[in-house]
């Protein structure tokens, strides 16, 4: 593989954060290291225990392929292969290829002297996925409380689960979640179509600066946040979408048991109205 | 003020509320599907209702005469129109449960039997609580015996809804605030309006028991607003996102009303489907039915007979939903189960033992 003329800068020795030098090698253009073996590793088996599930399963048809969680009857213990274990192994499996490839990330920003922006970014989604299956389960003491490994059957679970609090748009951490999704889309909808239309000039014309992105958008709402402000401020809803998802689902159950409008009482109930 | 100011008397303002509205106690929690589909039921235990007793202190030791030459109440009564085959035993000991059921005396401002008798004389029917607790009789025995598709063999007494009160706690009527009405200004379309019970402190419309509880449906559809094809039937008028909405009021009653959630019966995939339902899902499909039939064949014909007063802002009888019996738990009583002590609420005897010969009233 042709490398750039400025690739050789990313080959840094050293930073890592275990195993000294054993692994600090590339293999082509990828960076190895401990972290690389262990995603590796985990990312095989759990991919070769789905693979065994949905062989001992009812269908090979992709859709609906379903590694389920065990019966809540097993609590937070372990669960026979075929009744569960199986999703309990693979659990495993995800969280430690997620977390070996978030400290991959952390090895490569320390060997080239750069923030933890990306790992952190990654992490939150990685603390969004397993609070689903760990952290929510654990308070509510049963393993089957996480969440179906299937394209089908996960989203019949997010249904489920939405309807056990009878309407979850009034989820108040949804909510929250829902806006910060909406407006990262929104955000990234508006600087794409910026950045593309700069970098796509009309014929004869020359490609446009960032002084003349920043007066478009001075021009159209009167503030324009910047070429890197608009990466900060991506960065920090698309985070905030991922962190409030989290909050919307741990609070439903073991904060929150009835369904979410009737949490909303309290404003029903306010002194200045009732 | 500094921007860090502004964020302490933001955390100052904002955990309280945050953190006063949660539940963090003990939970009950069951499956209600298979593993994985999130079929769950999950309950704060402290907010779950305690345990039933039941008033019977005035009959838990009462084995009535129930040998076939015992004499009838029919015969032995003057005016007894349903009950006239019970025999005079089982018969007055039906009437002290009734009593402690329904009109406790003590508890109940008149209570006792002259809550509905004239103590001068018993067999008249001048006191309109008696002309209704008829009528009331009459449905108990029409639920034990034609709606066992809802209340199988638990079955239910007066006890069931009326809990030591003569109006049971749980009714509705017809919301004046929820009836169609033309102009924009003010009109909330019957929706919008968390304060009013039936909404379950939802936006969702308010009063899904007119549209739905209060007469029997002949076309079957009215409820199940789920389209019966991928794309809309040609020339066929499908749900209104109103119906939906509908829906998903009555839904909301009939969840709060059993302490349960959606997932109790549906798998939330289809709710239309009955493959992927719980079997409390038929149980429900019945119960329906059967509050359609208790509304209109029984209440709703008492309208003359009630006074004023038990009557709601429509001119309409106190009628059943859900929670009348049910009162926030998915088995009305805790499924304590009554109609083995009272067999005789179980049975609709053939209409020549109801037309025995009865002396007129007075």
């Amino acid at each position: 593989m042709a490398l750039l003329s400025f690739e050789r800068k990313y080959r840094v020795r050293g930073g890592t954060l275990i195993g000294g030098d054993l692994f600090d090698f590339w293999v082509g253009p990828f960076y190895v290291g401990f972290f690389g073996v262990t995603t590796l590793f985990f990312a095989s088996l759990g991919t070769a225990l789905i693979l065994y599930g949905a062989a001992i399963g009812p269908t090979w048809n992709p859709w609906l392929i379903s590694i389920e969680p065990p019966d809540l009857s097993y609590g937070l213990g372990l669960a026979p292969l075929k009744e569960g274990g199986l999703w309990q192994i693979i659990t495993i499996c995800a969280i430690g290829a997620f977390v070996s490839w978030a400290l991959r990330e952390v090895e490569i920003c320390r060997k080239l002297g750069m923030g933890y922006h990306v790992p952190f970014a990654f992490g939150v989604a990685i603390f969004a996925y397993v609070t689903l299956v760990v952290f929510r389960p654990f308070l509510l003491g049963a393993w089957g409380h996480g969440f179906p490994y299937g394209i089908f059957s996960h989203l019949d679970w997010v249904s489920n689960v939405g309807y056990q609090y009878l309407h979850f748009h009034y989820n108040p951490a949804h909510m929250i979640a829902v806006s910060f999704f909406f407006t990262t889309t929104l955000a990234l909808s508006l600087h794409g179509s910026l950045i593309l239309s700069a970098a796509n000039p009309a014929k004869g014309e020359t490609v446009k600066s960032s002084e003349h992105e920043d007066m478009f958008f001075q021009d159209i709402i009167g503030y324009s946040v910047g070429t890197l402000g608009i990466h900060r401020l991506g960065l920090i809803l698309a985070l905030n979408a991922g962190f409030w998802s989290a909050v919307c689902i741990i609070i439903s159950g073991p904060f929150w048991t009835r369904g979410w409008p009737e949490w909303w009482s309290w404003w029903l109930n306010l002194p200045i109205w009732n | 003020m500094t921007a860090s100011t502004l964020v302490k008397a933001g955390l100052l303002a904002g955990l309280p509320l945050l953190l006063a509205a949660c539940e963090v106690g003990p939970k009950e929690i069951a499956q209600s599907g298979h593993r994985g589909t999130g079929m769950v039921q999950i309950a704060q235990k402290a907010n779950l209702p305690g345990p039933v007793t039941i008033p019977d202190e005035g009959y838990r030791d009462w084995e009535p005469d129930r040998s076939p030459d015992a004499e009838k109440a029919g015969q032995f009564y003057q005016n007894v129109q349903v009950l006239g085959d019970l025999t005079t035993d089982e018969f007055n000991r039906l009437m002290v449960a009734i009593t402690a059921w329904v009109s406790p005396e003590g508890s109940v401002e008149n209570g006792g039997c002259n809550y509905c008798h004239n103590p001068e004389n018993m067999a008249s029917d001048e006191v309109y609580t008696k002309v209704v607790a008829r009528k009331m009789l009459q449905m108990t025995r029409a639920i034990n015996v034609n709606w066992t598709g809802h209340v199988k063999q638990t079955g239910v007494t007066c006890y069931t809804c009326h809990r030591g009160q003569p109006v049971p706690a749980n009714y509705w009527t017809i919301d004046p605030d929820a009836m169609a009405r033309m102009g924009i200004t003010g009109n909330r379309f019957g929706q919008n309006n968390p304060d009013k019970t039936g909404a379950v402190y939802s936006s969702l419309p308010h009063d899904p028991f007119t549209a739905y509880l209060k007469a029997a449906d002949p076309t079957e559809r009215k409820i199940r607003i789920a389209g019966v094809s991928a794309y809309p039937v040609s020339g066929a008028q499908g749900a209104t996102l109103q119906a939906t909405e509908g829906t998903y009021g009555l839904m909301m009653h009939m969840s709060d009303s059993l302490g349960v959630n959606c997932t109790f019966c549906h798998n939330t995939h289809s709710f239309s489907d009955w493959s992927g339902s719980s079997a409390q899902r038929a149980v429900s499909w019945y119960g329906i039915r059967m509050v359609r039939d208790i509304n209109e064949g029984y209440i709703t014909p008492l309208t003359s007979v009630f006074p004023v007063n038990r009557l709601g802002p429509e001119g309409d009888p106190f009628k059943v939903n859900c929670t009348t019996c049910h009162a926030g738990q998915n088995k009305p009583l805790g499924g304590i189960r009554m109609i083995d002590t009272f067999p005789e609420l179980a049975r609709i005897p053939a209409p020549v033992v109801a037309a025995a010969p009865a002396q007129p009233a007075g």
